[in-house]
């Protein structure tokens, strides 16, 4: 069927900010679902509230708002556009609720616009519970015996009829946010109680465990005229009970025969059919392992975490189809992208293994529940391709860069057998690798098999990789050897350790016996049709596919998978820096490793390595193509932490020599460098040693900051306040060695200050400058980012100018660079330097129309900041607002504090923009997720250090009419002032607490700051939990808290009584 | 992986000289055939039990094979046709709970060579490329004069008989007690029997050479014309059956069958470069429109452009290339494709075209017994 002549502009809703269950594969599906559209000649609307993003840069969509994507807001543009149509398919669940909201509230009918693709009754059938049951029901296929339940007896009842272990799904959450597997009535109280709060319907499902089945989806593709496929089919090899965003996954399945598979398949297609889905959709089925039986445990109607893997297993491109199809094109008459020789209208056969290993958070929250079940964890993920499962296994693993090369832990020997056992039961983080220790320590397949239910497939193939270890041990040099563990995917890292030497002297000996892979396409096809598709993995095989061509070429390293503080900003300026050098004349290479991405799309790059990014992997490919050099600067620390070993190895590091990122990174020579320019800073000096770093603290005085150097996102980064908290620090949370220093500073309380600039060597281009509104000591990425900046004066600004034109030309910049200052006392210091792309990247250049990687890209290649059109020296202002807000995913991630501090936490964050800065922030804090009442209670709980500044918040907060609520000592303080309060009681009292007023939710907001130090602080702990549990917002530094207020309070007006007048006598 | 160590090296050698080292499995013995390659990434055991590929070395694209093992219940025949199987990754400790033994052990049993360890993209590309070609496996551990196989292997006519060797000495019935069907064996895949008897069809398998008025004594509703190895022309007396039967009962074809009825109306065929094999072939549906993907195994094609002043017309294109998978007679109840409908391995979006054989069946009995 052609494609519809009757609609003209078409709204696409993004997914907003990244948070856990929702990453950068919106991105990915959003931006090629509006170049899709925009392609067959459509005027493509985008709203999206997160400007980290390559989908909101305005060459992406005809008209970008960066928004709020609310109710409200997302109205208002629908009034403004005036679009025909609405794709809400593609942005992620968000973007599914929205429309759904849309809809809710009429101004769909009102203004006669259509929703494209999957129709809404569709995704109702797919997502509300009941219904699905209904039409599983009425298609005879079998789901797990389960009950809707709306409160708690509800839930007893069913449970009671057919018994624990008992699965809690709330219904329209974002991947499976509050739910749980009970064991007990104890668990059963706890996960329903919070299933039910984040429910936006107070609902929930209990269902039958089926823990121990196999899970199984099912990628498929449906059009318009009824043609269905599938695209793709996966195999968790975690079992059923692990959120498949928290399973290690492989494509296709590595354990069903055909006859298994064939009826998955046509259960997938029959349903697909039943819901008529116009568009791409997903399948999750349970398999049992000893029978045909198996039952459907959810539909995704929409693209999704799995869809953007499978199209990257396998080269199809799900999101870009599913928004043809969106607009009437059928599979039939669409070509392949891949092979453009043949049909969309196929499936794909892979002739390689794919396997997925989830990124989790746990290295930053260390207190976080590590187990794994039905509610999703993982911030990211790292695909590999190999030819056999031993090798993608083991690619993915080195590819997490949480200092795994093998199936191998550190400290391995001091873990006991019954700690082992019981991390092998319990699925955690790091299962995979106690299971290679156990594996080594003899415990027998079938045995771990029983404590896993992981099928012995699996562990069969991780069994033949650790019985291999032994062999590469007893054969040093062996030729035949060394080819067949590079065949299983060993590392030279791993190898070397075996053989006991230097990793390069096995990669020289692989290169001196041509032991060295050769790359292979990814065609969609296993070879049957020629294509012409740049996107290529590694393996050790025999034809090498991957061709150098006679253009010279740059290679740009990626940021690998998505963490806290690396987030989607950094695959933003890989993806431009790509763009930037083929506008430049060069071949562009790109390596990385995150199936969720942009830059992972082989149509951006002129050619796509999905590798690891380590040393080996990256050397063999510059090997082969022999690049001008490599980029490093935009793929995060995890592109700038391969730079020596590469320079080692005679590679040229392109931009920012490796000599100059040393010293802006190594303490004692940024410091030299900096006293040379003439810049202050703050005291500070690097300790290797408990001893050192007492000595230092004690000079410097207290408080001082703590961390180690070489790392991003303020990892294990403290304040301590006296010297037995330093000592704890230096004893407990590092390891510090003279190759780790560790970094200890005077820490100055002030306003913090960011800027980012480029360098081409001569002249500096600042776009802008950033102020924060916390103070100094909550990690800039927690931070809520204005610009421009508000409270600086002239002179300032002039001293950031100045200090950053010398800093970049003193530090020898070529490329982007990212400065933090603290302005204390009205004095400026620097505190910190990254000679890379930074996270506030997107958002600049968005703000100010300066494409700050591209520039820095092609400064980067010799093109001057003057030549490309720029005038040095900060830019002028750019009209309007903007805010940056962070965004948390703390409902997720039990246990973990929400209190902000130099360690970083947030995953993802939002842009608020308008003419004041209040209302910027509104719209930040609303898109952020926040909830602003305009009316109602503040829960203050405040260390006795800042109950002065408390106080002048809460008699703000008075004056617009909202009650305060405190524990006795904030509300002596509050009171002092002459402000009424209602005095609650603390924690373990007899009476009503502070807990009962969060649960009752008669609080509106919760102000609570920690007490200084370190110690133990529980009430704090749980009370932040508390709020974050139930959903009310909780402010950890007051500058949030005043940020907040000012917000309400150009919201709404004060009253006051008149001043009585004197009588004159 | 794991038994690597104690495999004997074997060679796979390619009439253009190309050598692959590998690892040997299965027969020790050495052996010939035309080497072809399937895309499909399960079925295996379906695969190498379809006595389409007799005389064939068959080459799977996926890289490991062997993983769920070998189970009683999915064979499509009962002897091996095929000369050689040739994978990247023989896995050996296989995991479904229907596995009843390696893949290794079985095609020892059955005594088929087989090669693992090899770049078989590599193989496949050159297939491609070249077309489909004569390779030679060599017996496990042996070392050969690369030149003189070659010589060898280009001399070597690869045998024309093979109808003859995988079809049923004898008729046999399959009972049931809806429509009586004969099914014709000129290498039949079990999935078509299955797919009829799971119609209650009355089914009695006959030998390829079984005549015309042998198979209407037997009084069927309808015939089946099952999927075969090798080049239609080289049995033209089946042709001059199908000649015969068209017209007085309803006939059904499936990939041979399909390419004999096409003949037998008057249409040629040609070979393939490589062939259309594996899960994943989209075919389109002429008269619904509706696009199914399909399982595919031939080397030969109808030649669309024979099939014009024929009473055949088209019903099915392959999507890719657009080659004849299916027609249907303009006068009589009979129609084919050159798909397999049945699936095993493979999709099975089309068995309502067994349905549509049950049917019009149904319509012919109803028609004789109005003319009654």
């Amino acid at each position: 069927m052609p494609k519809r002549k009757d609609i003209e502009t078409i709204l696409v809703i993004g997914s907003g900010p990244i948070i856990i269950g929702q990453a950068a594969e919106f991105d990915y599906a959003g931006t090629q679902a509006c170049i899709s559209l925009k392609e067959e000649g459509y005027r493509v609307i985008l709203v999206n509230s997160n400007p980290a993003t390559i989908m909101t840069d305005t060459e992406i969509a005809d008209k970008v708002y960066i928004e709020p994507i609310t109710l409200p807001f997302v109205s208002k543009i629908i009034r403004k556009e005036r679009p025909d149509a609405i794709l809400p398919t593609l942005g992620g669940q968000t973007g599914l609720n929205m429309a759904i909201a849309l809809d809710e509230s009429g101004i769909l009918d009102e203004l006669g616009i259509e929703i494209l693709g999957t129709k809404l009754e569709a995704i109702h059938k797919a997502e509300d519970r009941d219904l699905f049951r209904t039409l599983m029901n009425e298609l005879g296929e079998p789901v797990p015996e389960s009950d809707i339940i709306h409160n708690l007896d509800e839930a007893k009842a069913f449970v009671e009829k057919i018994g624990y272990p008992v699965i809690v799904r709330p219904a329209f959450t974002l991947g499976g946010t509050g739910g749980g597997i009970c064991h007990n009535d104890a668990d059963l109280l706890e996960i329903v109680t919070s299933g039910l709060k984040y429910s936006p319907v107070t609902q929930c499902l209990l269902e039958k465990s089926i823990a121990g089945y196999k899970e199984i989806e099912y990628e498929v593709m449906r059009d318009s005229a009824d043609n269905a496929i599938v695209v793709c089919n996966m195999e968790n090899v975690d079992a059923v009970g692990i959120h498949t965003g928290d399973s290690i996954v492989v494509a296709p399945t590595q354990t069903l025969s055909d006859r298994e598979n064939q009826m998955l398949r046509n259960v997938s297609l029959k349903i697909i059919r039943a819901l008529k889905i116009e568009g791409g959709c997903n399948v999750q089925l349970a398999l049992d392992p000893h029978s045909f039986n198996y039952y459907i445990i959810e539909v995704n109607p929409r693209v999704s975490r799995s869809s953007a893997l499978a199209s990257k297993a396998t080269g199809y491109p799900i999101a870009k189809l599913a928004a043809k199809i969106a607009v009437g094109l059928t599979l039939d008459e669409m070509m392949n992208p891949v092979t453009e020789k043949t049909y969309a209208c196929f499936e794909p056969a892979l002739d390689y293994i794919v396997a997925k290993i989830p990124r989790w958070p746990f290295d930053k929250f260390e207190s976080a529940k590590r187990n794994l079940g039905t509610q999703m964890k993982a911030t990211g993920e790292v695909m590999s391709l190999g030819r056999t499962f031993e090798e993608a296994i083991l690619k993915s693993v080195r590819s997490l860069e949480t200092g795994h090369f093998h199936l191998e832990m550190k400290n391995s020997e001091t873990i006991s057998d019954e700690w082992m056992e019981k991390r092998i039961r319990r699925a955690g983080d790091e299962r995979l690798f106690f299971i290679g220790e156990a594996l080594r320590r003899g415990v027998t397949v079938e045995t771990i098999h029983e404590w896993s239910q992981i099928d012995v497939f699996f562990l069969n193939k991780l069994q033949n990789i650790v019985q291999f270890e032994k062999v590469v041990q007893a054969n040093p040099f062996d030729k035949e050897v060394l080819y067949k563990a590079k065949r299983m995917g060993f590392a030279d890292k791993t190898i070397a350790k075996y053989w006991n030497v230097k990793e390069i002297e096995v990669y020289n000996f692989k290169k001196e016996h041509n032991i060295v892979p050769v790359y292979k396409m990814v065609d969609t096809c296993a070879g049957e049709f020629e294509s012409e598709t740049p996107y290529f993995y590694g393996t050790y095989e025999e034809e090498n596919e991957s061709i150098r061509t006679d253009k010279e070429s740059v290679i740009v390293l990626g940021s690998g998978p998505i963490r806290i503080g690396q987030g989607v900003e950094f695959d933003y300026a890989t993806v431009h820096s790509v763009w930037a050098i083929k506008e430049a004349g060069y071949e562009a290479i790109i390596i990385n490793n995150n199936p969720e991405t942009v830059s992972t799309d082989f149509s951006i790059s002129d050619k796509l390595y999905f590798e690891p990014l380590t040393v080996e992997d990256v050397m063999h490919i510059v090997d082969l193509e022999q690049p001008k050099g490599v980029v490093v600067q935009f793929g995060g620390q995890t592109a700038i932490n391969l730079a020596s070993a590469l320079e080692e190895r005679g590679v040229k590091i392109l931009g920012t020599t490796l000599e100059d990122i040393d010293r802006a990174e190594n303490r004692n020579e940024f410091e030299a460098a900096l006293h040379e320019i003439g810049i202050p800073q703050p005291l500070g000096k690097t300790a290797v040693s408990v001893d050192e770093a007492v000595a230092i603290a004690n000079e410097i005085g207290y408080p001082v900051l703590v961390r180690p150097s070489y790392v991003l996102g303020g990892r294990a980064m403290q304040i301590v306040y006296n010297e037995g908290e330093i000592k704890h620090y230096m004893e407990h949370a590092v390891e510090a060695s003279p190759e780790k220093p560790v970094l200890i500073d005077r820490y100055l309380t002030g306003t913090e200050i960011e800027v980012d600039a480029i360098c081409d060597g001569e002249n500096v281009l600042i776009p802008g400058i950033m102020e924060h509104i916390e103070r100094a000591g909550v990690h800039s990425g927690d931070s809520i980012a204005v610009y421009p900046p508000q409270k600086l004066s002239k002179q300032h600004i002039d001293t950031l100018v100045d200090y950053t034109t010398r800093l970049a030309k003193g530090l020898k910049i070529i490329g982007l660079m990212n400065i933090q200052y603290v302005i204390s006392k009205d004095e400026v210091y620097v505190i910190e330097v990254n000679p890379r792309s930074s996270r506030t990247v997107p958002f600049l250049s968005k703000i100010t129309s300066i494409p700050m990687a591209n520039i820095a890209t092609k400064a980067i290649l010799g093109q001057s900041i003057i030549e490309q059109g720029y005038k040095p020296g900060l830019a002028p202002n750019s009209p309007g607002v903007y805010v940056k807000v962070p965004v948390f995913s703390f409902a997720k991630l039990r246990r973990v504090d929400i209190t902000l501090g130099p360690e970083m936490k947030s995953t993802g964050e939002v842009m608020g923009k308008d003419i004041t800065l209040e209302k910027a922030l509104y719209k930040g804090l609303v898109a952020a997720g926040m909830e602003i009442k305009d009316h109602g209670s503040v829960l203050m709980t405040i260390s006795d250090k800042e109950k002065e500044e408390a106080t002048e918040i809460a008699k703000r907060f008075h004056a617009i009419g909202f009650r305060i609520i405190a524990t006795q000592g904030t509300a002596d303080a509050i009171q002092k002032a002459g402000i009424p309060v209602d005095i609650v009681d603390k924690i373990g009292s007899k009476g009503a607490t502070l807990l009962d007023v969060i649960q009752k939710g008669n609080a509106q907001f919760v102000i609570n700051t920690l007490t200084k130090g370190m110690q133990p602080e529980r009430d704090g702990f749980r009370i932040r939990r508390e709020s974050v549990e139930n959903g009310i917002p909780c402010l950890t530094s007051l500058d949030t808290a005043e940020a907040m207020l000012r917000v309400i309070e150009s919201m709404t007006f004060s009253t006051d009584t008149m001043k009585h007048q004197e009588v004159r006598a | 992986m794991a038994g690597g160590e104690r495999m004997k090296t074997r060679y796979l050698i390619l009439e253009d000289g190309t050598v692959f080292k590998g690892n040997a499995f299965g027969s020790e013995e050495g052996t010939i055939g035309e080497v072809i390659f399937t895309t499909a990434m399960t079925g295996y055991q379906e695969s190498i039990s379809d006595p389409s590929n007799c005389g064939q070395i068959l080459t799977f694209t996926y890289p490991m094979v062997g993983n769920y093992g070998i189970n009683p219940d999915d064979f499509e025949a009962i002897e091996l046709g095929l000369s050689g199987v040739v994978i990247r990754e023989l896995a050996e400790q296989p995991s479904n709970f229907r596995s009843a033994g390696t893949l290794s052990d079985f095609l020892e049993a059955k005594n088929v060579p087989g090669i693992e360890g090899i770049d078989t993209r590599k193989l496949t590309r050159i297939i491609r490329k070249h077309g489909s070609l004569k390779g030679h496996l060599t017996k496990a551990g042996e070392e050969v004069d690369v030149a003189k196989v070659v010589e060898t292997l280009k001399a070597t006519e690869i045998k024309i008989n093979v109808v003859e060797q995988v079809s049923t000495k004898r008729p046999y019935p399959s009972p049931g007690r809806g429509k009586r069907v004969v099914l014709v064996d000129f290498g039949m895949k079990h999935g078509i029997l299955r797919e009829l008897n799971k119609r209650n069809c009355d089914v009695i398998v006959v030998p390829y050479n079984t005549t015309a008025k042998e198979i209407l004594g037997m009084n069927p509703d309808g015939v089946m014309l099952s999927n075969g190895p090798g080049d239609p022309t080289d049995i033209p007396e089946v042709i001059a059956m199908v000649k015969e039967i068209i017209g007085q009962v309803p006939i059904f074809g499936v990939c041979l069958g399909h390419q004999l009825i096409s003949l037998a109306s008057g249409a040629t065929s040609f070979k393939l470069k490589f062939g259309h094999r594996g899960g994943n072939h989209p075919v389109k549906d002429l008269i619904t429109g509706r696009t199914e993907l399909t399982s595919q195994n031939h080397g030969f094609a109808i030649d669309a452009d024979s099939l014009a002043n024929t009473d055949l017309e088209i019903t099915h294109v392959a999507l890719n290339d657009g080659t004849v998978e299916g027609v249907r007679h303009k006068k009589f109840p009979v129609y084919s494709v050159q798909f397999h409908p049945e699936g095993s391995c493979g999709p099975e979006d089309s068995t309502h075209l067994f349905d549509q054989f049950i049917e019009l069946m149904n319509d012919v009995n109803k028609k004789e017994n109005s003319h009654a």
